[in-house]
C-alpha cells in the first residue's frame, strides 16, 4: 500500500476517534487527540473568509480543551442531546516539514429530546496534524461552519 | 388578545400570553420598532468606507446601513420601490449603488431611484407613463444616528434625539464603553433562540438568575450578589443597567445559599480568565439594555454588541458583535478573544441562558393564562444598591404597557 494513502487512513482513524469521542459521551477522550499546544476554533463561514479573529469556541491549549470537558461535566447547565458527527471527504492536502495539512467534511446530526433528528451544523475542518510517540495528533483543527446561524445553543465541540 | 386580563399598573405579574401570542407581535413590531424608539443596527466600524454596506434589521423588519460617499451613514429598507424586492442579499459587502437585481431599478446610496431601465420604452413602445418621476420611488430611509461608532435606526417620523432618547444615566453608561476611541471588529456570532424576544431582555435585567444558574460566574466571582452591584434605569424604566465589581474565589454567606458556587473547579488554563482593569472606576461589569432591541456587553475584557432580531412570537436571533479598540495591543486583542468563550452560543456563561429562555418558551408557551411573578426586591420600579432584585424587568414591563396600550 502506498505510503500516502496509509496516511489518508490514519486521518480517518483520527477522525473517526474524534467523532467517537464526543459522540458516545467520552468527552474526556477528546483533549487526548490533540497535542499540548493545540489550538482548536469554530469559526463561522463568513468571519472566516473576512480574516476575523473571534471564534465560538477559542481553545489555545489541551489544558483548555479540557476546561471545557470539565464545564461540560460539572458547569454548564443545558438539555440534554444526542449528537452525531459524519465526517467525510478526509485528504491530505499537502506535508510542511513534520505538519500534515488536511481537511475534511463534516455534519453534526442533534437529536433533542421529543424531537425529530436535525441536522445541528455542517461545514468542514481545516487541520495541522503532527505525529506524537506514532501516533497523529491534530496540532490545530478549525471549524469553519457554513450556517452562520446556530440554532439555540453550541454545547458541545464540533 | 383583546379577551386576556392583565390587571391594570400591575408589575409583579407578566401574562404568558404576552410572550405567544400572533397579535401581540404584530402590535410589538408596530409600537415598539416601528415606533418612536432608537433600533441598534450596526457598528461604524463593520462599514468604514464609501459604499460599505451591512444586512440589519428593525425588529423583523429588513434593511441596509450602507456609507455614501461623502461618508454619512444612510438606513434604507431592504425593499426595492418598484415591487418589494429584498435587493440585497450579501450580507455584508462593498457597491457603488443599490441595484435590485429584478428589474435592474438602481438607487444611489442614499436610497435615491437614479434609473430605471426602459423607462422610456423601446421604439416609442410601452415604457413608464409620461408623469413617472423617479424622485416619488425611493427606497423608504429611516432615521439615523451614530455616537462613538454605535448606529442606530428609527422608522418613527420624528424620533427624539438619540442622547435624549438613552437619557443621561444610561447615556453615561454608554460612553463608558463608547468613549470615542475608534473601534475593532473582532468577529461576530449568531444564534437562533426560540423563545420569545422579551426573554432576553428580562434575562438581562435579571441579576437575581445571574448569582445562581452560572457556575462560571459564580464560583469564579465574575459577577455575584455579594459583590458590590447597582441596579440602574433611565427615568422611564426602558432601558437598565446592571454593574458590579469582581470578587475573589471564596466561600461567604451568601455562597451557602448558590448550589453553583464550586469551591474546588478549578481552569487547566489559567489564561481564560486573566481580566485586566481598563475602564475608570470600580466596576468590573456592566451590561446594559437599551431598548428596544440592544444589549451591551462588558464583562471583564470581553466587549459586544447583542442585537435582537424578532423572528415571530416564538424565536428571535441573537447577533453578537465582538469589538476591542483599534489601539489595542495584540496582548488585550488576545484577552478579548479568550474571553469571548464565556459568550455566545458556546459561552461558558451564556449556553446556561440561550437554553433557559428556551426552557422559558417550552414551560410558558402551553399556560397563556398562568403569569410570571416578579416580586424579587419589592412590587416597585427604582435603581438598587444591589442586585436581589427584578426591579429592572418590572421597569420594562411598566414602559412596554405604556408603549403598548396593554
Amino acid at each position: 500500500m502506498s505510503e500516502r494513502l496509509l496516511l489518508r487512513l490514519e486521518l480517518e482513524e483520527l477522525n473517526a476517534a474524534y467523532a467517537a469521542a464526543l459522540d458516545e459521551d467520552a468527552l474526556e477522550q477528546w483533549p487526548e487527540l490533540f497535542v499540548a499546544d493545540a489550538t482548536y476554533r469554530i469559526v463561522p463561514r463568513d468571519d472566516f473568509e473576512r480574516g476575523l479573529p473571534l471564534a465560538v469556541m477559542h481553545c489555545e491549549s489541551r489544558a483548555m480543551l479540557e476546561d471545557r470537558v470539565a464545564a461540560l461535566r460539572r458547569a454548564s447547565v443545558y438539555a440534554p442531546r444526542a449528537l452525531r458527527h459524519l465526517i467525510s471527504g478526509v485528504r491530505m492536502q499537502r506535508i510542511d516539514g513534520a505538519v500534515i495539512h488536511a481537511a475534511a467534511s463534516y455534519a453534526v446530526l442533534q437529536t433533542l429530546p421529543e424531537e425529530l433528528t436535525t441536522v445541528f451544523s455542517a461545514g468542514r475542518y481545516l487541520d495541522e496534524v503532527v505525529r506524537e510517540d506514532g501516533v497523529l495528533k491534530f496540532r490545530s483543527r478549525i471549524v469553519v461552519f457554513d450556517s452562520v446561524l446556530v440554532p439555540g445553543s453550541l454545547v458541545y465541540p464540533l | 388578545m383583546s379577551d386576556r386580563a392583565w390587571p391594570p399598573g400591575e408589575l409583579t405579574r407578566v401574562p404568558f400570553w404576552l410572550y405567544t401570542d400572533a397579535e401581540v407581535y404584530a402590535r410589538e413590531q408596530q409600537r415598539i420598532f416601528g415606533g418612536p424608539s432608537w433600533c441598534y443596527v450596526g457598528l461604524a466600524a463593520e462599514v468604514p468606507g464609501p459604499g460599505d454596506f451591512l444586512r440589519s434589521h428593525v425588529g423583523d423588519y429588513p434593511v441596509v446601513l450602507v456609507r455614501d460617499e461623502s461618508g454619512a451613514l444612510n438606513v434604507v429598507a431592504n425593499r426595492c420601490a418598484h415591487r418589494g424586492v429584498q435587493f440585497c442579499q450579501r450580507p455584508y459587502g462593498t457597491a457603488r449603488e443599490l441595484m435590485c437585481p429584478y428589474h435592474q431599478w438602481t438607487y444611489d446610496l442614499r436610497g435615491k431611484l437614479r434609473a430605471v431601465p426602459l423607462r422610456k420604452g423601446l421604439r416609442g413602445q410601452g415604457g413608464m407613463p409620461a408623469d413617472f418621476r423617479l424622485e416619488d420611488h425611493a427606497l423608504e430611509r429611516l432615521g439615523v444616528a451614530e455616537r462613538h461608532g454605535v448606529v442606530f435606526a428609527s422608522r418613527a417620523a420624528a424620533p427624539p434625539s438619540l442622547e435624549d432618547y438613552l437619557g443621561p444615566a444610561m447615556l453615561a453608561l454608554f460612553d463608558r464603553v463608547f468613549d470615542g476611541r475608534a473601534l475593532r471588529v473582532l468577529g461576530h456570532m449568531r444564534q437562533r433562540i426560540r423563545g420569545n424576544w422579551k426573554l432576553m431582555f428580562e434575562n438581562i435585567k435579571d441579576p437575581y438568575h445571574a448569582s445562581l444558574l452560572h457556575v462560571f460566574l459564580v464560583t469564579f466571582g465574575l459577577f455575584r450578589a455579594d459583590q458590590p452591584s447597582e441596579v440602574v434605569m433611565d427615568t422611564t424604566g426602558r432601558h437598565a443597567a446592571l454593574v458590579s465589581r469582581r470578587g475573589e474565589q471564596k466561600a461567604s454567606a451568601a455562597t451557602a445559599e448558590m448550589k453553583s458556587f464550586k469551591a474546588d473547579f478549578r481552569l487547566r488554563d489559567a489564561r481564560l480568565l486573566d481580566p485586566v482593569r481598563e475602564f475608570p472606576g470600580e466596576a468590573t461589569v456592566v451590561m446594559q439594555t437599551i431598548w428596544p432591541n440592544l444589549i451591551v456587553q462588558q464583562q471583564s475584557n470581553t466587549l459586544a454588541t447583542r442585537q435582537l432580531v424578532t423572528r415571530g412570537p416564538d424565536a428571535f436571533d441573537l447577533i453578537w458583535t465582538f469589538f476591542g479598540y483599534a489601539d489595542d495591543d495584540a496582548a488585550m486583542t488576545a484577552r478579548r478573544l479568550r474571553q469571548a468563550n464565556l459568550m455566545g452560543p458556546a459561552g461558558l456563561v451564556s449556553v446556561d441562558d440561550s437554553e433557559m429562555m428556551e426552557f422559558s418558551h417550552a414551560g410558558l408557551s402551553p399556560a397563556p393564562d398562568a403569569a410570571a411573578v416578579l416580586e424579587l426586591g419589592g412590587r416597585d420600579v427604582a435603581d438598587t444598591p444591589h442586585m436581589i432584585t427584578e426591579t429592572a424587568i418590572r421597569g420594562f414591563y411598566r414602559h412596554y404597557r405604556e408603549v403598548m396600550e396593554l
